[in-house]
C-alpha cells in the first residue's frame, strides 16, 4: 500500500472534482456553440473594459455577468451548506426573507408611505442595518423553531417561506417602494470596474471560509449534524449550534435581499428572491453536499451556485428564452446531480478497479 | 462437499483501503451446529460474515451452499436470505418506531387478497413467534418501548422466522443479561436440533463453552485453525486468537485506597431524575474505583448519566470537590473536571463520518471553547499519541471512524476521554464487544489511572472484571441505589451476584 500516489490519484480524490467538472462542461458548450456559429470560441471568457453612461468604465463580460447574477445565490449557499450540515435539512425561507429585508430597507430608507423618492428619508447605513438585522431576525425565529422546539426544518421555515413575503408588503403598504438613489443603488452595480454584487460575495465567502477555519465551528457543526447526542455527551450544545446555523443563514439571506433590491433600486416584494431558495438548495447538492446533513463542502457550494448562474446565462446566450429555459436547466441539473448519486459512483468505482485488475494481470 | 456441510467458503480475501481485511480465509459449517467464530477487534470477523451476507464484495474466493450448484456470490442481505442466510447484527439494525409485528414482517409482509397488508393475521403471527420463543411483548406495540434487550430477540425471532439453514448471531449476547442470554441459548439449541447450522461470533469465552460444537479462530485477518470445542480449551483459544499466551488475566494489582483520609470528589445527595433513578447519595474519593453492579435495565447507567448531566437531576444537591454545583449539561460535567464513556457507542458515542483525529478531539476541543482551536499540528500529534497508547488499529489518523471495526471505535472513544484528562471519568460497559487482550488492557489502563489519582466509575455486566479493578461496588436493582460492597470479603463473585439479585445468597 505504500505505492506513491499520482497526480491522478489525489485528482480522484477531490472533493470539488465533479462540482468543478459540471461547472467545465457547461463553459465547454458555450465554446462548441460559439465556435459553431463563426464566433471567437472564447468569447465566452473573453473580458473587455466598455465605457457605460451611468457607471463609467466597466468590466463585460460573459463570466462577469455570471459572477454578478450569481451572488445572490452564492452568498445564500452559505448560510444553507452550513443549516444542510448542522440540522440535515434546508430554510425554505431565505427567498421570501430576502423580500423582506429588501422591504424593510428600502421602507427605512424612503420612509413609510412614500412610493418613490430619490432623497433619503434616514442614513444608508440605518437601512442597511435594518435590511440584515431583520434577515437575523427570520433566521433566530427559525432557529429556535428548530433547535429548541425540535420541530423539522421544512415545517418551520415553511412558516416564514409563506409570510416573509406578505410582511414584506404589509411594511411597504403594498406599494411597490423605489428609492432611486445613486447610495444605495451602489450595492447592485459597479465599485470601480467590478460589479460590487461579486465584491460583497467574496467578503462573505472570506470571512465565512475564515471564521470555519480559524475557530472549530465548522467541526462542530459537522459534528452536530452527523450525530447531535453522540455530541451532546461530548460536551457540545447541539441547540445552539443548529439555532446559530439558522441566523447566519438568515444573515446571508438579509444581504442577499439588501443586494437584490439594489439591483432595482425598489422592494418589489412580489418578485425579489422568487424561487431563490431552491437555487440555494440546488447549489449545496450541486456541491457534493449530502442533503443528510454532516460533512459539508463550503467551495463545492459556491462553485454549485455559479454553476446554476452559468447554466441560465448559457442558454440565454444560445437564444433560449426566459420561460423556456427552466426544461433546459431541469435537465444539466439531472445529469449533474446523477453524476455524483452514490450508485454511479460506486458503478465507476468498480470498473476503474477491473480495469486495474486487468492490467495487473497483463 | 463433504456430508452434511451447509456452507463452505475457502480462500475469501478483501481489501480496505490500507488494510487487508480478509486474506485467504475458510469457514466449514454442518448442519445442525453451533459454530464459534473468535478472533480479537479487527480479526476480520465482521468482514467475513459480511462477506458471506453480500454486505461486503470480496474479491476472491468461494462460497459453496449445500442444494445450489456453483459457487454462490451474494450481493445483498436479500440474496443471502434466498439462499438462507440470515443474520443478526451487534448493533441492533430495526426501525424503533414500527411495531414488533412489523419489524418481524418488514420486506416480507403477508397479503390478503386484494394485496393489502394483512395485519390481523401478522399480528396474530407475530404474537405465535414470540410466545413459541418465550419473549414476552405486545407485538402491537413499537419496538422503541422496549430495551435493548427485547429489540436484540426480536432481531433474532425475525432471522429464524426467515426459514434459514445459516443463522449467524454477531454479538448477540454483548447487551442482554444473564437470564435472557439462558434463554437465548435454549432456542438456539432448538434450533441446531431442527439442523440449522449456526455462527456464533461473542467476546465471552464461557458462552462457547456453553453452547458451542466447534471453534475457528482467525487473526489479523487470517485463519488460524477450526477446532472442536473439546480439543481447545479457554487457554489454548486465547492464545490461538492473540498468537501469544496470555499469562493471568487477573493479575492486575488494586491499588488500595484509604477512603477515609482520601478527598471527596463526588458527593451526591438525594440526586434523582424521575423515571430513571430513585433519589440515591453517593461519595466517589479521590483515587477510586467504583464499580455499578446491577442488571440490564436496573439503573445502573442512569445513576451515571444523572451524575454527569446527560439525564438532568431533577433533585438532590451535588458537590465536586466540596463545592455544591448544578449541572445542566454534559458540558457543564466536563468543565468541572468530569468525562463520560457512554454505553451505546454507535448512538452516543461515535461521530460517524468524522475522521479519528477528529473524533479524539472532540472534547477536547469542546472544553476550550469554539474560539480556541486546537492547532492541527497538536490534533495530529494526539491522535498519533492516542492510537499508538491504545494500539488502535487503523489505516491512519485521518480514516473515518466507522471504517473501524468495533472494539478499535470503542478505543477511539475512551481516547476521547483521556485527552481530556478527567480526574472524574465514568466508562459505561468499556469492555462491551471488545477481545479478550484488550480487555485486560483497559482494565490495565483503569487501574493505572486511579494510580494517578483520578476516579473511575466502572459500569459493567461482566461482574468478574468489576472485581479485578474495584475498590468498591454500588449495587442497583429497579432504579434505586440498594447496596454498597467493599473490602475483600464482600467484593466476591458471590457476595455481588447475591446482592445484585436481593435476599439469599446465589451459588456462583
Amino acid at each position: 500500500m505504500a505505492k506513491e500516489k499520482t497526480f491522478f490519484d489525489k485528482l480522484k480524490a477531490w472533493p470539488l472534482l465533479l462540482p468543478v467538472v459540471a461547472l467545465i462542461l457547461v463553459m465547454a458548450v458555450n465554446i462548441i456553440y460559439d465556435a459553431a456559429n463563426g464566433n471567437n470560441p472564447f468569447s465566452f471568457f473573453t473580458i473587455t473594459l466598455q465605457n457605460t453612461t451611468a457607471n463609467g468604465t466597466v468590466l463585460y463580460g460573459r463570466i462577469i455577468d455570471i459572477l454578478n447574477r450569481g451572488s445572490e445565490a452564492a452568498i445564500l449557499a452559505i448560510g444553507m451548506t452550513l443549516v444542510v450540515s448542522s440540522s440535515a435539512g434546508t430554510d425554505i425561507s431565505v427567498g421570501s426573507v430576502m423580500s423582506l429585508a429588501a422591504s424593510v430597507c428600502c421602507v427605512t430608507l424612503a420612509g413609510y408611505g412614500v412610493s418613490s423618492t430619490t432623497e433619503l428619508a434616514h442614513p444608508l447605513a440605518l437601512g442597511l442595518l435594518a435590511g440584515v438585522a431583520v434577515g437575523c431576525l427570520c433566521g433566530a425565529f427559525n432557529g429556535f423553531l428548530v433547535a429548541h422546539l425540535k420541530i423539522q426544518p421544512m415545517v418551520a421555515t415553511l412558516i416564514l417561506f409563506t409570510a416573509a413575503r406578505s410582511i414584506g408588503l404589509l411594511v411597504c403598504n403594498d406599494l411597490i417602494v423605489y428609492v432611486r438613489n445613486p447610495q444605495f443603488g451602489f450595492f447592485g452595480s459597479f465599485m470601480g470596474p467590478i460589479p460590487t454584487p461579486i465584491i460583497i460575495t467574496a467578503i462573505c465567502v472570506a470571512v465565512t471560509a475564515l471564521v470555519l477555519s480559524k475557530t472549530a465551528l465548522g467541526t462542530y457543526i459537522q459534528s452536530v449534524g452527523i450525530n447531535a447526542k453522540a455530541s451532546r455527551i461530548a460536551g457540545l450544545n447541539s441547540k445552539t449550534i443548529i439555532f446559530m446555523t439558522y441566523l447566519l443563514c438568515g444573515l446571508f439571506a438579509g444581504i442577499a435581499g439588501i443586494i437584490n433590491g439594489s439591483r432595482i433600486t425598489s422592494a418589489d416584494s412580489n418578485n425579489i428572491g422568487l424561487y431563490m431558495e431552491l437555487d440555494a438548495i440546488l447549489a449545496v447538492a450541486l456541491g457534493g453536499n449530502s442533503l443528510g446533513g454532516g460533512k459539508f463542502n463550503l467551495a463545492g457550494s459556491i462553485i454549485g451556485a455559479y454553476t446554476i448562474q452559468a447554466i441560465t446565462t448559457t442558454l440565454y446566450a444560445l437564444g433560449v428564452s426566459s420561460a423556456q429555459a427552466p426544461v433546459y436547466k431541469a435537465v444539466i441539473v439531472i445529469i449533474i446531480v446523477a453524476i455524483q448519486a452514490p450508485p454511479v459512483k460506486a458503478y465507476f468505482r468498480k470498473r476503474s478497479a477491473a480495469k486495474a485488475a486487468l492490467a495487473k494481470e497483463v | 462437499m463433504e456430508k452434511d456441510v451447509v456452507l463452505e467458503a475457502r480462500g475469501i480475501t478483501m481489501t480496505f483501503p490500507g488494510v487487508k481485511a480478509l486474506d485467504n480465509v475458510q469457514l466449514t459449517l454442518r448442519r445442525g451446529e453451533i459454530h464459534a467464530l473468535m478472533g480479537e477487534n479487527g480479526a476480520g470477523k465482521s468482514t467475513l460474515i459480511k462477506c458471506l451476507t453480500g454486505i461486503n464484495d470480496f474479491e476472491s474466493g468461494e462460497i459453496h451452499i449445500d442444494g445450489i450448484d456453483g459457487p454462490v456470490k451474494n450481493h445483498s442481505t436479500r440474496d443471502a436470505q434466498n439462499v438462507g442466510i440470515s443474520t443478526v447484527y451487534q448493533e441492533v439494525n430495526l426501525c424503533p418506531n414500527l411495531s414488533v409485528a412489523e419489524n418481524l414482517f418488514i420486506g416480507r409482509e403477508p397479503l390478503t387478497a386484494i394485496h393489502t397488508i394483512d395485519r390481523a393475521s401478522y399480528n396474530k403471527r407475530s404474537q405465535k413467534i414470540m410466545d413459541d420463543l418465550g419473549i414476552s411483548v405486545d407485538v402491537t406495540q413499537n419496538l422503541e418501548n422496549y430495551s435493548l434487550a427485547i429489540q436484540q430477540m426480536v432481531a433474532i425471532a425475525r432471522a429464524v422466522d426467515m426459514d434459514c439453514k445459516v443463522l449467524i448471531l454477531d454479538e448477540p449476547t454483548s447487551s442482554l443479561d444473564d437470564e435472557e442470554v439462558e434463554k437465548l441459548f435454549v432456542l438456539m439449541k432448538s434450533l441446531r436440533e431442527k439442523g440449522v447450522a449456526i455462527v456464533f461470533v461473542t467476546h465471552f469465552l464461557e458462552q462457547v463453552y456453553a453452547v458451542c460444537d466447534r471453534i475457528t479462530v482467525l487473526r489479523n485477518g487470517t485463519f488460524v485453525g477450526e477446532y472442536p470445542v473439546e480439543e481447545l480449551p479457554r487457554v489454548k483459544l486465547v492464545a490461538a486468537m492473540m498468537g501469544k499466551d496470555l499469562d493471568d488475566l487477573a493479575a492486575i494489582e488494586k491499588e488500595t485506597v484509604d477512603i477515609k483520609n482520601a478527598e471527596v470528589v463526588i458527593d451526591a445527595n438525594g440526586l434523582a431524575h424521575t423515571g430513571t433513578v430513585k433519589p440515591f447519595d453517593l461519595k466517589i474519593h479521590k483515587g477510586e474505583v467504583i464499580g455499578v453492579g446491577g442488571l440490564l435495565g436496573s439503573g445502573r447507567s442512569e445513576l451515571a448519566r444523572s451524575i454527569y448531566g446527560a439525564d438532568k437531576a431533577n433533585t438532590g444537591t451535588l458537590k465536586v470537590k466540596g463545592q455544591e454545583v448544578k449541572i445542566n449539561q454534559p458540558i457543564d460535567a466536563m468543565n468541572l473536571g468530569m468525562g463520560m464513556l457512554p454505553d451505546d457507542r454507535k448512538a452516543e458515542g461515535i461521530i460517524g463520518d468524522l475522521s479519528i483525529r477528529e473524533n479524539i478531539i472532540l472534547a477536547v476541543q469542546a472544553k476550550r471553547g469554539t474560539f480556541k482551536p486546537i492547532p492541527m499540528k497538536k490534533q495530529e500529534e494526539l491522535a498519533d499519541y492516542y492510537i499508538d497508547l491504545l494500539s488502535i488499529k487503523c489505516p491512519g489518523r485521518e480514516a473515518r471512524i466507522n471504517q473501524l471495526s468495533g472494539g478499535n471505535q470503542q478505543k477511539v472513544i475512551l481516547a476521547r476521554w483521556l485527552a481530556t484528562d478527567a480526574d472524574f471519568l465514568i466508562l459505561d460497559e468499556p469492555t462491551r464487544g471488545i477481545d479478550v487482550g484488550t480487555k485486560s488492557e483497559i482494565q490495565k489502563l483503569v487501574v493505572d489511572l486511579a494510580k494517578q489519582g483520578k476516579s473511575i466509575m466502572f459500569i459493567s455486566s461482566e461482574i468478574s472484571e468489576m472485581l479485578r479493578t474495584c475498590n468498591r461496588m454500588v449495587i442497583m436493582r429497579d432504579g434505586e441505589k440498594v447496596n454498597e460492597l467493599s473490602g475483600e470479603d464482600e467484593l466476591t463473585q458471590d457476595g455481588v451476584m447475591a446482592a445484585i439479585a436481593g435476599g439469599e445468597k446465589v451459588n456462583g
